[in-house]
């Protein structure tokens, strides 16, 4: 793209090169020069102002978990008088932040293996081997990324209480795995098909069985989409909201979203706002930093499958 | 290469199909099946009753409203997410001032700082989202009203989620909020994979960056806003709808039903009402809306595919 540099007529300098004054073609790029400036502004402060309205309504909570009740209602944008350290220790312990956290931390951690495991056998032998009804498999797993699961809760509560899975953590667990199962087969079987085949074929040529290619040589290789895929399921997991409240409705066993929401309903009589936010910041924080450390994976890990 | 072929595919995809079809196939199936009987989830007892229930839904007012609500959301919101995230992503990556004898094209200054500030609300759950929401829509002590009373604008002080014609579009307001960094930073990665040489020769050509945005960038990145849109209607009509619903309007559903949508109907019929056959019929009712949804996007956007 070298040529470029000659013809191309640079607004200022070759002005005053040309010795015939024309006075629009040198008239000409020093409006849209001018338009481009205010252009600049223009755009740039609407990025400013987008920044402030994501950003704002976080600090003003964080700001609010700190304030006691009486300022929280008479002043909503003032800064807090004093730190209320003791909203954070009410949260965590009167209310059960504790107990939500726990609760979540065992549902999503089990949850995020299983899907781990299960996704990436369904979609390595779907992506690697060829038997009848392949195709019919991959669609019936690809095909759930597009129906609404609330018509399918219906009839799985009464499934789940039959099982006498009904609020217990290992059933929102198999609940969740198998919820999870339609974008990671999918995701994972397109990248187990970017794989090259050589390797494994030789350590099958060695002796090593099916399974054990799989997991000793194709698995290590999957890594890269393995964390992908991950990440995304587990802020899909961690997040989840709709699953818990159809399937889990015992106080004991609320997972995070469900107990901040069952904390807003019941802190509306008890009238401890500030306790209720210390919770509400309380549950942002640790993603929000997690994802400030972990940036760069965690947009590749959320953005991959609409990409592909 | 066959030997044990067959058991190793059995054995890698039983439990994962297994599962899959136990909770996500199976309740789709008896979802559909029960949309013909009278069951009412409380008894186990239920009898064929043919297409009584899909009558009595096109008789339902709040039915029509719902179904209002949920196509209005499936319409306006990736509209207004998508526009505003292409024109965002489109500065930050484009929009930089023209350095002499830098890149032809440039993001501007802060571009990555602005893409994971953007990005903030995405890995929150929308549960969280929504709480944080209904407090700051609050019309006496709320962050927005007081925002509002703290510039001089007292008289202007609306009831926001109380008042029948604004709810609706509170909550839509909190679901772009929501979703917006999301699309800019999608749509940032498939605008930096657009050749520079493309952007060259629409600036020799005296394009500027209306012309450059609608006959270079928007082409090129069609595929990606066509994925998104899909996805974003699915989301807007089903699980995320559900939260911020349910979650922030009183009800839930709003005053005067201003608010209620397909998926949180199906929810309260099936569980608050024992009308668990009724519920799986406007659910098949949700699904064939999300269905023609995705196939007219994907009608209407088809597009001879740009290779670059």
């Amino acid at each position: 793209m070298k040529t470029t540099e000659t013809p191309a007529p640079l607004p200022a300098e070759s002005g005053a090169g040309v010795s015939k004054v024309d006075v629009p073609p040198t008239g000409r790029p020093a409006v849209r020069r001018r338009e481009g400036n205010v252009l600049n502004v223009f755009s740039h402060g609407i990025l400013v102002i987008w920044a402030i309205m994501v950003v704002l309504p976080l600090v003003w909570a964080v700001m609010t978990s700190f304030k006691d009740d009486s300022s929280i209602f008479g002043s909503p944008w003032s800064l807090p008088d004093s730190l209320h350290f003791d909203n954070w220790a009410r949260a965590w312990t009167d209310a059960n932040m504790s107990d939500y956290f726990l609760n979540t931390v065992l549902v999503v951690g089990g949850s995020l293996i299983g899907t781990l495991v299960l996704g990436s056998m369904a979609a390595y032998v779907l992506a690697r081997f060829d038997f009848p009804g392949n195709r019919f498999v991959y669609y019936l797993f690809v095909g759930g990324m597009s129906f609404p699961i609330m018509l399918a809760l219906v009839p799985l509560f009464y499934v789940v209480n039959n099982m006498g899975l009904l609020n217990t953590i290992h059933g929102l667990i198999l609940v969740y795995i198998a919820y999870s199962l339609p974008f990671t087969v999918f995701f994972l079987t397109a990248f187990f098909r970017t794989l090259p085949t050589s390797v494994a074929e030789a350590a099958f040529v060695d002796g090593a069985s099916h399974a054990r290619t799989f997991f000793q040589i194709m698995l290590p290789m999957a890594k890269p989409g393995l964390i992908s895929v991950g990440i995304f399921n587990f802020l899909g997991q961690w997040n989840q909201y709709m699953l818990p409240t159809v399937l889990n409705t015992d106080p004991d066993k609320k997972v995070l979203t469900q107990g901040l929401v069952q904390l807003a309903a019941s802190q509306g009589y008890k009238g401890d706002w500030s306790g209720l936010f210390a919770g509400l910041v309380m549950a942002m924080l640790p993603v929000l930093a997690a994802y400030i450390v972990f940036q760069r994976q965690v947009v590749q890990g959320l953005t991959a499958g609409a990409l592909k | 290469m066959q030997h044990g072929k067959y058991r190793f595919i059995v054995g890698f995809l039983a439990l994962p199909l297994g599962l899959y079809a136990l909770f996500v196939v199976w309740p789709f199936i008896q979802s559909i099946y029960y949309s013909f009987t009278d069951w009412t989830g409380l008894s186990p007892e239920f009898e064929m009753v043919g297409f009584d229930n899909y009558k009595r839904m096109l008789d339902d007012d709040i039915f029509w409203k719902s179904l209002e609500h949920s196509l209005l959301f499936a319409l306006v919101l990736p509209v207004v997410t998508i526009s505003l995230a292409l024109f965002l992503a489109f500065m930050i990556n484009v929009g930089g001032r023209r350095r002499r004898g830098g890149p032809v094209i440039s993001g501007v200054r802060g571009s990555s700082f602005y893409k994971i500030v953007y990005f903030f609300p995405q890995v929150l759950s929308i549960a969280i989202v929504a709480l944080l929401f209904a407090f700051a829509y609050n019309p006496d002590s709320g962050a927005i009203n007081s925002l509002l009373r703290g510039i001089g604008l007292d008289g202007v002080q609306p009831l926001w989620l109380g008042d029948p014609s604004l709810a609706l579009w509170c909550v839509m307001a909190v679901l772009v909020w929501s979703t917006v960094g999301f699309f800019v930073v999608l749509f940032s990665a498939g605008m930096a994979s657009i050749p520079a040489e493309l952007y060259e020769a629409a600036l020799l050509d005296g394009a500027g960056r209306f012309t450059t945005f609608f006959r270079v960038t928007l082409p090129l990145l069609w595929d990606t806003v066509q994925s998104g849109w899909v996805y974003m209607g699915i989301l807007a009509l089903g699980a995320e709808s559900f939260a911020v619903v349910q979650i922030m309007t009183t009800g839930p559903g709003g005053p005067d039903y201003s608010t209620t949508v397909m998926v949180l109907y199906v929810y309260q019929k099936a569980f608050r009402d024992g009308q668990a056959a009724y519920a799986t019929t406007i659910g098949v009712a949700l699904l064939v809306v999300t269905l023609a949804f995705a196939a007219i996007v994907m009608r209407l956007g088809r597009r001879e595919r740009l290779e670059y």
